[in-house]
């Protein structure tokens, strides 16, 4: 067995079984603990719908925090957007997820592909790059500085997997690949499952502050 | 069989022209990354040489391998080579049979013991039952041949890397040259078929030089298999422009665009069909509409469906996933429950307390 059999393998297919255990796990692991009902009277008859507003009111900083905040959020949606059009838009991505779930659509030619990945990496080094000088505001953990690496290793090998750099282009690929297959197995038990809990932990202080009459 | 004493003669007595001849030169040396400078001298040394006594064995195999080299459509110099050289023994041409065939081989590797060169198409069922020649399993004879053999080279993907008879579920236990022979000079040139044009120019080169070519990690000639098909193919510029047939009767296969999405194994195919091509330079298989299978790669069989792309995930099987998400909801489920249960206690002990 080849790198790359293993990779496109064993190694993949048990790091989306880990991914999905391991999500619904966690998923359901802290929502049945819920705090139960407020018994208090709501303050605002429409704390649940405000609630629910909040996931996308949050989505930008107010404006009091706009100064001190602009630049990592501009980053970060630079550096998420980017990230999404690279994951579903190439054509090799395309067919991995074709050969796991059957669906498929067009993909961008590999020259938009890769400007596409250039601007993820750049905007996630950008990143790090204030988290490492502004210590004081971040108070990182070696969790933040794992899960950084675990997104930027796949966007570093699969631009050199693309642009055929280091290796022969088939163990580039199954490097690739690994680096993705630890991405998934990671992604449950990190930082990278905010891609669930921003959903919640939005909705949970909406529904909160709005019950106590808090406009947010 | 030729009867000329060297090279030089048997070509000429065909009609081959000296120009035609060292053009040959050139496009070898420059296929074997031999410097340019060095062709008069290859020129001369393949003119001068003599004629090399070559055993041929045919394991497990489907002859495809013969069939490519000989079957050309007009006798090229690669052909004429394969005439030059001493086969004093292959099964598929040799005119004798039976007992006077295996009395050639057996005199060719007393007579030119250490000297003779042995060609191996096909791969080796270690349960020796399974392919016998004349009374003899492959194992023996290949065990007893390559003894005398002064280096070996593997023709095809089957005496290289075990080939379709490796295959799972390898009924016949098979295996290539190489994991039967450590102790000779062995150089595999793989393809179902390979290239003809990459036989004899091994040949050539150990013609000329004596020895066998520089080879990559899997053994195989670098000149020939140094670069990946995709890197050389001429749909290329489709690819970069994401523009891919979709299926084999679309618009995109209609204009010749990259037949990626159709399975093409050419991004981790090492072999150099996109340049020399086959049919002496008319066609190679992507230009003919189909995909590269990777037939030169190890375990190509093995290596998921021939129309499955080269990024699509090789899994056992769907239900798997299924599985880990009841996996997935039964121990959220039981972490959940423990710690609700934890948090009640600890309410009721914070309360009894009150």
């Amino acid at each position: 067995m080849t790198l790359l059999d293993f990779a496109r393998g064993p190694a993949i297919h048990w790091s989306l079984i880990i991914l999905i255990a391991g999500t619904i796990w966690r998923l359901l692991g802290v929502l049945v603990l819920t705090r139960g009902a407020d018994l208090s009277r709501p303050r605002d008859a429409f704390g649940n719908f405000k609630g629910y507003r909040t996931v996308f009111s949050r989505a930008w900083p107010s404006g009091e925090f706009t100064t001190a905040t602009r630049y990592q959020t501009a980053m970060a949606y630079v550096f998420h957007i980017a990230t999404l059009i690279v994951v579903i838009g190439i054509v090799p991505h395309i067919e991995f997820i074709t050969g796991l779930t059957g669906l498929s659509w067009p993909g961008l030619p590999n020259a938009a592909g890769v400007a596409v990945g250039v601007i993820a990496l750049v905007s996630l080094l950008a990143l790090i790059m204030r988290r490492v000088s502004k210590p004081a505001i971040y108070c990182s953990t070696w969790g933040d500085y794992f899960a950084w690496v675990v997104i930027a290793a796949p966007l570093v090998t699969g631009l050199m997997a693309f642009a055929h750099l280091g290796p022969r282009y088939e163990t580039m690929l199954a490097i690739h690949i690994l680096s993705v297959a630890l991405l998934f197995a990671w992604f449950p038990f990190g930082k990278l499952m905010h891609a669930f809990w921003f959903v919640f932990s939005r909705a949970q202080s909406g529904v909160a502050y709005a019950h106590k009459g808090v406009r947010i | 069989m030729a009867t000329a004493a060297t090279l030089g003669e048997l070509l000429r007595s065909q009609g081959i022209s000296r120009r035609a001849f060292l053009k040959f030169c050139s496009a070898t040396a420059s296929m074997m990354a031999i410097p340019a400078g060095m062709v008069p001298a290859m020129a001369e040394a393949l003119e001068k040489a003599q004629r090399q006594s070559v055993i041929w064995m045919s394991f497990q195999e489907c002859t495809g391998c013969t069939e490519a080299l000989l079957r050309s459509n007009a006798p090229s110099i690669e052909s004429l080579i394969f005439d030059f050289i001493s086969l004093d023994y292959h099964h598929t041409l040799q005119a004798a049979s039976g007992r006077a065939a295996e009395a050639a081989r057996e005199e060719a590797m007393h007579a030119h013991a250490g000297d003779y060169l042995l060609l191996v198409d096909g791969s080796i069922p270690m349960v020796k039952a399974y392919s016998t020649i004349a009374g003899i399993s492959n194992l023996d004879m290949l065990l007893e041949t390559a003894a005398g053999a002064s280096a070996i080279i593997a023709v095809g993907t089957c005496a290289a890397y075990g080939g379709l008879p490796k295959a799972a579920p390898n009924p016949t236990q098979a295996v290539s040259v190489e994991e039967l022979i450590t102790d000779k000079p062995i150089i595999n040139i793989p393809g179902c078929p390979p290239l003809p044009l990459a036989i004899t120019g091994v040949i050539a080169h150990y013609l000329t030089m004596g020895t066998l070519p520089q080879v990559d990690h899997i053994g195989r000639p670098l000149s020939f298999f140094g670069e990946n098909i995709h890197d050389r193919c001429y749909r290329r510029p489709f690819y970069d422009r994401g523009l891919f047939a979709e299926t084999f009767d679309d618009e995109g296969a209609r204009k010749g665009w990259c037949l990626y999405k159709l399975g093409c194994k050419a991004p981790e195919t090492y072999n150099a069909c996109a340049h020399v091509k086959w049919n002496d330079g008319v066609s190679f298989p992507i230009q003919s509409g189909h995909g590269c299978i990777g037939c030169s790669e190890p375990n190509f069989w093995d290596k998921g469906g021939i129309y499955d792309s080269v990024p699509m995930g090789q899994f056992g099987s769907g239900p798997k996933i299924g599985a880990a998400a009841t996996v997935g909801v039964v121990v959220g489920a039981g972490a959940a429950a423990l710690a609700r249960g934890k948090k009640h206690k600890t309410e009721a002990d914070l309360h009894s307390g009150d």
